[in-house]
């Protein structure tokens, strides 16, 4: 199956609802890990939209990403309260550890706040991180 | 064989329950998974006949299953912090599994939806004014005030939307009720499909609670003949903190991007696609099935003080000892909330600054702390509840950082549609940078050619904290929406509070 047929099973699949863009880039965002100009143009062609609107969309949410990144991704929260127990000491750590190999961002808020700091790989979490602990995850990832 | 329960919430696996689980499992146990109780210090927190243990680890097991544990904790429903609580929200917390239809019915579940779809739609609403139900979001509006104007709205085709966005940092009551009592949130969503006439339901997600997007189509797939005819689907948000504002809520779920519009006209005259539609928090709706059972709106009247009746479910999160989900009436002071039950600060250290109700909260200092927790007493304080999430710092919290975040966070989140808070937040950082490096040259924006009236000496520190001041006020009073309409509270509580921190 060609890519753009597969886009557009995608968007046979996702968009069979009220409202269908965002579930229709979920769905390429997570089988291409993007939504490049090309799924743009073919989700506008298949939602009777035009291409200015799809990619107004796709661009204004942190979620979509407009090329693909192979690196494996690493997210660790840096909200208040993960920053009241200490996340921000933990960064230069991540971040050398990290090294371009791993994609490290940051997410505001994973829910957990009672327990940071925090991370997120894939929907795996991560709770009570030291710097150890969290090099290592990086490492890992 | 011995029965272990034990929590499948997003925290506790987060905390290693699955390890445990699995390590109960090898000894020959039954295990069984629950919903959180709530003390996340204990978890993961197991519960083998009533009585707790906790945190575990897969190498406590034996000592456990021999009796002989050190992490023991006595009877769970026993121990001081759930005791001292009043769950109505979060009745089931702990004692239930999130996805078992007969855990749900043999508690109590669909006894509210069954007596409200008796009833006519308009005295299910005069229910939820009678119980002085107000919208657990943030905003307090009256719920039944609400619904009344949806109700009336014309129009055949209405919604009701679930705003599980929960977004601010400090708050997961919903994500607990999502993930450890999904029917009660569809069934608080029925009851107000019924009463506003709609006939279709959306609860929108963020994307960052995978475990609650799963449990609740899961939840929604199994209970889809009770709730019928009320059809409810789950959106998934993408990574947009503005989003849990209602009217860029539902920008997102018709496809668009997440702006905020101005009101009116209201939501609950043209909302989704145009028609009425009911807006409310995950905390609001799972309120309304033990409001509508027999007996419940006059309960919920009762507790609570002033024009805040019910209870509120307080999230301790951030440097506390025993952080975790704490339910109870309005009306108790936040001393009460972090010393005698919070247990003081994780680190040990002594309390500087408390932020109550997410990023756009202002930070409280102890001096302060007698605060009732209370919709007008706190608005009186220049203060608010928000979401109910308390996130406490200990006296390494630097105020002018913190302060300074709250610009860059409404910086990072702003949807772009108003001035005050798409340029302020952008400007608001560089001016705190400034004060903190102590610079005394000219503000590069002032200095441009463009810039005739501005003076192009360089600002004292008294004119660039007035500066501060002023584009606080601007934002408040100019933005569209709470985003910009609200980081004043965290910048100016920090700079009346902790004015050493800022010179």
């Amino acid at each position: 199956m060609s890519r753009a047929d597969r886009i557009a099973a995608l968007i046979a699949a996702a968009g069979a609802c009220e409202g269908p863009l965002l579930p229709v880039l979920h769905a390429v965002q997570a089988e291409f890990g993007c939504i490049d100009r090309e799924a743009e143009a073919l989700i506008a062609d298949a939602l009777n939209l035009s291409r200015a609107e799809v990619h107004g969309v796709a661009s204004f949410y942190h979620d979509f990403r407009a090329e693909a990144d192979p690196r494996p991704e690493v997210q660790l929260c840096r909200a208040e309260a993960c920053q009241a127990r200490g996340c921000e000491a933990l960064v230069p750590a991540a971040e050398a550890a990290a090294a371009g190999r791993v994609r490290l961002t940051t997410v505001y808020c994973l829910g957990l706040c009672s327990v940071g700091p925090n991370a997120r790989i894939g929907d795996t979490l991560h709770a009570r991180l030291d710097e150890a602990a969290l090099v290592r995850l990086i490492e890992t990832a | 064989m011995t029965t272990v329960r034990l929590s499948d919430d997003a925290l506790a696996i987060a905390c290693g329950a699955d390890a445990v689980a699995d390590a109960f499992a090898a000894a020959g146990c039954a295990v069984e998974r629950v919903s959180s109780w709530g003390m996340h210090w204990l978890e993961p927190l197991v519960e083998i006949a009533g009585l707790g243990f906790g945190p575990v680890a897969p190498a406590d097991v034996p000592a456990i299953l021999h009796g002989a544990s050190d992490k023991a904790i006595g009877p769970i429903a026993e121990h001081p912090f759930i005791a001292r609580q009043q769950r109505l929200t979060f009745a089931r917390a702990g004692r239930t599994r999130p996805l078992s239809l007969e855990d749900y019915a043999v508690t109590g579940g669909w006894a509210g939806l069954t007596r409200a779809r008796a009833l006519a739609p308009g005295d299910v609403i005069g229910q939820v004014i009678q119980s002085g139900l107000r919208g657990r979001g943030g905003a307090g509006f009256p719920t039944g005030v609400k619904w009344k104007t949806v109700a009336e709205a014309p129009g055949s085709r209405k919604y009701v939307v679930c705003n599980a966005d929960e977004g601010d940092s400090g708050t997961f009551a919903d994500r607990m009720l999502m993930e450890g009592d999904p029917f009660a949130v569809i069934e608080g969503m029925a009851i107000a499909a019924h009463a506003v006439g709609a006939q279709r339901g959306y609860i929108y997600v963020r994307s960052e609670y995978p475990h609650a997007i799963a449990k609740l189509n899961r939840a929604l797939e199994i209970c889809a003949p009770i709730i019928a005819p009320c059809r409810i689907e789950v959106r998934v948000g993408a990574g947009a903190y503005i989003c849990g504002e209602e009217t860029a809520m539902l920008a997102s779920i018709e496809g668009r991007r997440g702006e905020v519009r101005a009101k009116p006209p209201l939501p609950a005259i043209s909302g989704l696609f145009g028609c009425p539609t009911a807006i409310n928090n995950v905390l609001t709706l799972t309120a309304l099935p033990h409001i509508m059972a027999e007996g419940g709106a006059e309960e919920y009247a009762r507790l609570g003080i002033d024009r805040s009746r019910g209870t509120k479910p307080i999230q301790l999160a951030g440097n506390i000892r025993h952080g975790g989900l704490y339910e109870t009436a309005f009306g108790i002071t936040l001393r009460e909330l972090i010393h005698e039950i919070g247990g003081g600060t994780a680190s040990g250290r002594p309390v500087r600054a408390v932020q109550v109700g997410g990023p756009l909260g202002a930070y409280i200092p102890p001096a302060q702390f007698d605060l009732p927790f209370d919709y007008e007493a706190f608005a009186a304080a220049d203060a608010l509840i928000g979401h109910g999430g308390v996130v406490v710092f200990d006296d390494t919290a630097d105020m002018r950082a913190q302060a300074r975040f709250a610009m860059a966070f409404c910086a990072a989140e702003s949807c772009g549609k108003c001035t005050p808070c798409r340029l302020g937040a952008v400007r608001g950082v560089e001016l705190i940078d400034r004060i903190a490096a102590s610079a005394r040259l000219p503000d590069p924006v002032g200095a441009l050619a463009q810039m005739h009236n501005a003076p192009k000496v360089a600002r004292t520190r008294d004119q660039d904290l007035a500066l501060l001041d002023d584009l606080c006020e601007t934002m408040r009073f100019g933005s569209l929406c709470a985003l910009g309409g609200f980081t004043h509270y965290p910048v100016q509580s920090a700079l009346k509070h902790w004015p050493e921190d800022f010179a």
